[in-house]
């Protein structure tokens, strides 16, 4: 079963982002900053981490490109959510390797269908059982 | 031996020479490679200012009044400063206008006055003559001491010999036939006499050198160097009184001060100083070196004037030989004839240089101001046909400088005995002082009218000749001496030397003080109390701005002519060949084949005017155009349009450089207010931005559990309950956030509506506590209230104060320890406000974020923690709310140690109940 790390500060979003993915079918874990998303992906290898573009203490921008810089997430998707729109925040968010991006407030369908076109089932568990070896 | 007919010889040589100069140059002139197209010759020849006078004069004076002969040529020096803008000015006005003297200069200024031109000319004819006569006087002494060779004799009294025995009057009618041949050889003067130029250059370096000659003979070998010499005379004490300035025997600061004035406007004005510096210039950037080469000059030929001086009263003791004559006399005495030759053709250098350009300059003024005018006003029929003009014109001027000559020659008859050769060259210094109102102020005063020039210039001209003239003539014998003593009938005020009881100057000073107060004073108040006629309006405005005019002046003129009537009046003055010269080259410059095709219009007359106004002045030439040329003459209200119109014109550009300079600070102004706007701009980006983000994230949550809710209808009761609270609660956030938001911008923009009462700060307090009860007791925080006990009047919105009070409390609750908490509330008073302070004992505010909280969508907490609840907004409207009542908001705090908010109100004059 694929894992999804959820970094998200605002409770009620992360409670609302963990019932849906488990609901779908993956495995998840939950950070509350940016440091802690990072220390999370280290320790536990997601395949997905579902990030918060306005975290404190290290913002999603800069966990994403902490993320792509490190070989051992090479194969680690990255879906973006902000409350912010525009233009500037989407082009740094796709320049620092985002894979996805969603508008908060995002439906819930298209972000579960967001999800599975990024976790392929099958490759992605693989993927995952052997980055956990 | 030096017999008569050597001293003779050795002169027409020296003359023959001079002519052989000027021919040569006249000829290059001719070829267009002009010999005097140098700043060193215009420099050069600018030391005609040095004559006899400085030859022989300067140690004349100086043996009398030692360091007294020196303001004579520092006025010179410190004019030379001014030359660039004054000189310049003189030349630019000359040229254009082909002005041929300063009685032209004058006339034409003043609107082409013939009276004023007229005026001009006799003041300077009386007034030179002096300086003539000194000339004569100089040369005529020199030659008579040089005959009786090797004796030292002084020569007879003037007077006791016939006049046809007498030196000096041969001297003046050759010195009449040397001028006569260079300067009347051509007609138009405005064209420059390139020959006599060269010829005045030459001879003052022959001055030079021989006066340097006679310095270097007497300081290193009659005496063994200046030290020598000084130091005889200063064992003297009748000489060492002479080495000091402002003492004794040198004058005192006044007399030097004015001195020092009187040559620098001698510089300008003296005929001879106007021909060189402005008619004969070639090119004006000429005064670029001369500013600096002329004051040279001056410095070499005054450098052995001192030591000849000493010299002479050391070698001749017994006071039998004039000072005047040292120069020639040392060398005498020591048997140097050659030597002694040498000075005699320097001092003829120096007299016949003076007396060809001044006499130039006299006759022509003689001729186009005084002759002319009444001539052609009242013989015109009869002159018209009268042929050639161009040879009456000369043989006027001929006769001018023979008449000039021969006054001089009088007047060195009746005066010049009794004065040295310095005293009679300052009384002309002091007749040509007289112009400087006039043109000065014609220069850079465009209000000076002619009656003013006409007032000011005979009232200093009468002072001049009562005070300085009368007493000269008194002196030689030929006026009573009691007018002097006693003033004209007895009347002690008016004693011309001593006028309304000014004593204790010297003559010059003393005339030069009252001659130049009248004339100014007479020229000033007449130009202010008189009007300009049209022509004037337009000659002073041609003069005083002839520097910022470009391009040619048409003048103002309508009328009909044709140029043919035009070639044939100028062709009567100066020769139908010339004239048919002149007016074909003019025809080309304008793009016509011939003369005869020539518009006659404005531009043609005026041309045709100046070339006129250079062989008989500029008011003549006015009247002859004036007789071929049908005018229709111009209304002074139309010219006064016309002048009005430049000055418009004028005014306007002044007004568009303002204009300028106003569009450039409003630009100024604009960049900064734009980059001020793109600030705030940039600010309400933000604003808005953080706003859109702040209500996202309710939205977020409310939008997610509310398709949770709908997508899966099978929840177990407990989960569903669990969303549906977390959906009340992130609506009433969503809530709460909207309407500070509108809040915070009603107060911002001034739209939120108050009303103001007087309150009692301790009754909101107990208001706010009470509402806020609840939340301390669910929170387990102890609160402390102290309040005074008399009354704390503030003047405020009672629910925007308790909005305050209510803010703070909550936040105070928020950052407590559940069960550890304390809050403490103090109320206190003094004179002028009353102050409120919220102390907590929680998490408190690290001091960088102190200023952030104030802010809008500022939260401060330990982001480990739970992010503190809040919309971010409420401090800043709390601060925005104190602020409004007149009062401070602000916190004192330090991390873990709790924070202290604090308010001050002020406290309301209602404060009596």
């Amino acid at each position: 079963m694929s894992l999804v790390l959820v970094a998200e500060d605002e409770p009620a979003i992360a409670t609302s982002l963990e019932f849906l993915l488990r609901k779908a079918g993956y495995d998840t874990c939950l950070a509350r900053d940016g440091e802690a998303a990072l220390a999370l992906a280290h320790q536990r290898h997601p395949q997905l981490i579902v990030l918060d573009l306005m975290l404190p203490r290290r913002n999603g921008i800069e966990v994403c490109r902490a993320l792509r810089a490190d070989p051992r997430h090479a194969l680690l998707k990255v879906l973006m959510l902000t409350a912010r729109g525009g233009a500037a925040d989407i082009d740094s968010g796709l320049a620092a390797g985002v894979n996805c991006y969603l508008v908060k407030p995002f439906s819930t369908q298209e972000l579960l269908a967001q999800v599975a076109q990024l976790l392929p089932a099958g490759s992605a568990g693989h993927a995952g059982r052997e980055s956990r070896e | 031996m030096l017999k008569g007919w050597v001293i003779v010889c050795a002169s027409f040589a020296y003359i023959g020479f001079l002519f052989a100069i000027a021919y040569r140059a006249d000829k290059r002139a001719d070829q267009g490679r002009s010999l005097i197209a140098t700043p060193y010759v215009y420099a050069l020849s600018l030391g005609v200012y040095a004559t006899a006078w400085t030859f022989y004069g300067s140690v004349g004076r100086a043996a009398s009044d030692g360091v007294g002969f020196l303001p004579i040529y520092i006025g010179p020096t410190l004019m030379m400063i001014l030359w660039w803008f004054v000189v310049r000015k003189m030349i630019r006005v000359s040229k254009i206008n082909r002005l041929t003297s300063l009685a032209d200069f004058v006339a034409s200024r003043y609107g082409k006055s013939a009276l004023l031109g007229s005026l001009v000319t006799i003041i300077a004819v009386v007034g030179i003559l002096p300086y003539i006569s000194l000339q004569l006087k100089a040369i005529s002494t020199s030659f008579q001491i040089l005959l009786q060779y090797p004796d030292i004799v002084m020569p007879q009294k003037i007077g006791t010999a016939n006049i046809l025995n007498d030196t000096a009057f041969y001297i003046a009618f050759f010195l009449a036939m040397f001028t006569i041949a260079f300067g009347t050889r051509q007609l138009d003067v405005a064209e420059r006499h390139e020959g006599m130029v060269a010829a005045i250059a030459f001879e003052s370096l022959v001055k030079l050198i021989a006066f340097l000659a006679v310095g270097v003979y007497v300081t290193f070998f009659m005496f063994n160097g200046p030290a020598d010499i000084f130091g005889q005379a200063m064992a003297r004490p009748e000489l060492a009184v002479l080495a000091t300035p402002f003492g004794g025997a040198a004058g005192n600061y006044v007399s030097w001060i004015w001195l020092t004035i009187l040559s620098m406007l001698a510089i300008l004005f003296l005929p001879r100083q106007f021909q060189i510096a402005v008619v004969e210039n070639v090119d004006e950037k000429h005064l670029n070196k001369a500013v600096w080469l002329f004051p040279l000059y001056m410095l070499a030929i005054n450098l052995f004037v001192l030591p000849i001086a000493f010299g002479g009263l050391l070698h001749f003791p017994d006071g039998t030989v004039n000072a005047d004559t040292f120069v020639l006399t040392l060398p005498m005495s020591q048997r140097q004839e050659w030597l002694a030759l040498l000075v005699f053709v320097g001092g003829l250098s120096a007299a016949t240089g003076m007396v060809i350009v001044e006499t130039i300059a006299l006759s022509t003024m003689v001729c186009n101001d005084l002759v002319m005018p009444p001539l052609l006003r009242f013989t015109r029929a009869r002159f018209m046909q009268h042929e050639p003009l161009a040879n009456l014109l000369l043989d006027i001027r001929r006769a001018a400088i023979i008449g000039i000559l021969m006054l001089g020659y009088f007047y060195y008859l009746l005066a010049g005995e009794a004065y040295a050769l310095v005293s009679i060259g300052l009384i002309s210094f002091a007749a040509v002082a007289q112009f400087a109102p006039a043109v000065i102020g014609g220069l850079y005063w465009r209000n000076g009218t002619r009656a003013g020039a006409l007032a000011g210039l005979s009232v200093g001209f009468l002072v001049w000749g009562y005070t300085l003239m009368m007493p000269a003539f008194a002196q030689s014998g030929w006026a009573s001496l009691s007018l002097i003593e006693q003033g004209p009938f007895g009347i002690e005020l008016l004693k011309p030397l001593q006028l309304f009881g000014l004593k204790g100057l010297d003559q010059t000073s003393h005339a030069m003080i009252w001659s130049m107060l009248a004339n100014v004073s007479a020229y000033v108040l007449v130009s202010l109390l008189s009007r300009q006629s049209a022509a004037e309006r337009i000659q002073a405005t041609l003069f005083v701005d002839v520097l910022s005019q470009t391009g040619e002046r048409t003048g103002f003129w309508r009328g009909t002519a044709s140029a043919a009537s035009l070639q044939t009046l100028v062709g009567r003055f100066l020769g139908p060949a010339r004239a048919a010269d002149l007016f074909d080259t003019y025809a080309r410059s304008r793009g016509v084949a011939v003369a005869d095709e020539l518009d006659a219009d404005a531009r043609l007359v005026r041309f045709a005017e100046i070339q006129l106004a250079g062989a008989i002045g500029a008011s003549s030439a006015r009247a002859m155009v004036s007789s071929v040329v049908q005018e229709e003459p111009l209304g002074v209200d139309e010219v006064m349009a016309i002048i009005d119109e430049a000055s418009q014109a004028i005014a306007y550009s002044q007004k568009l450089e303002e204009k300028q300079a106003e569009l450039e600070a409003a630009t100024r102004d604009l960049r900064n207010a734009n980059e001020q706007l793109k600030a705030l701009d940039r600010l309400k980006d933000d604003f808005i931005s953080t706003v859109t983000h702040e209500l996202r994230t309710p939205l977020t949550s409310i939008r997610a559990f509310s398709e949770i809710l709908h997508d899966n209808p099978d929840l177990p009761v407990e989960e569903r309950a669990r969303f549906l609270g977390i959906l009340v609660k992130e609506s009433e956030r969503l809530t709460r956030l909207i309407n500070q938001v509108l809040d915070l911008a009603k107060l911002e923009s001034g739209a939120a509506e108050w009303q103001n009462v007087t309150l009692d700060l301790r009754e909101i307090v107990d208001a706010a506590v009470n509402a806020t009860s609840q939340l301390f007791k669910a929170k387990n925080v102890h609160l402390d209230v102290a309040v005074p006990t008399a009354s704390a009047p503030v003047a405020a919105d009672r629910d925007r104060l308790m909005q305050v009070m209510l803010n703070l409390l909550s936040n105070s609750i928020k950052f407590c320890e559940p069960g550890q908490g304390r809050v403490a509330i103090t109320v206190s008073q003094d004179a002028a406000s009353v102050r409120v302070d919220v102390r907590d004992n929680g998490v408190g505010i690290a001091k960088a974020d102190q200023m952030l909280i104030f802010e809008k969508f500022r939260q401060v907490g330990d982001t480990l923690t739970e992010k503190p609840p809040g919309t971010g907004l409420g401090l800043a409207i709390c601060r925005q709310i104190i602020g409004h009542f007149g009062g401070q908001l602000w916190v004192e705090s330090e991390l873990a140690k709790g924070a202290t908010f604090s308010f001050t109100l002020p406290v309301t004059s209602a404060a009596a109940d």
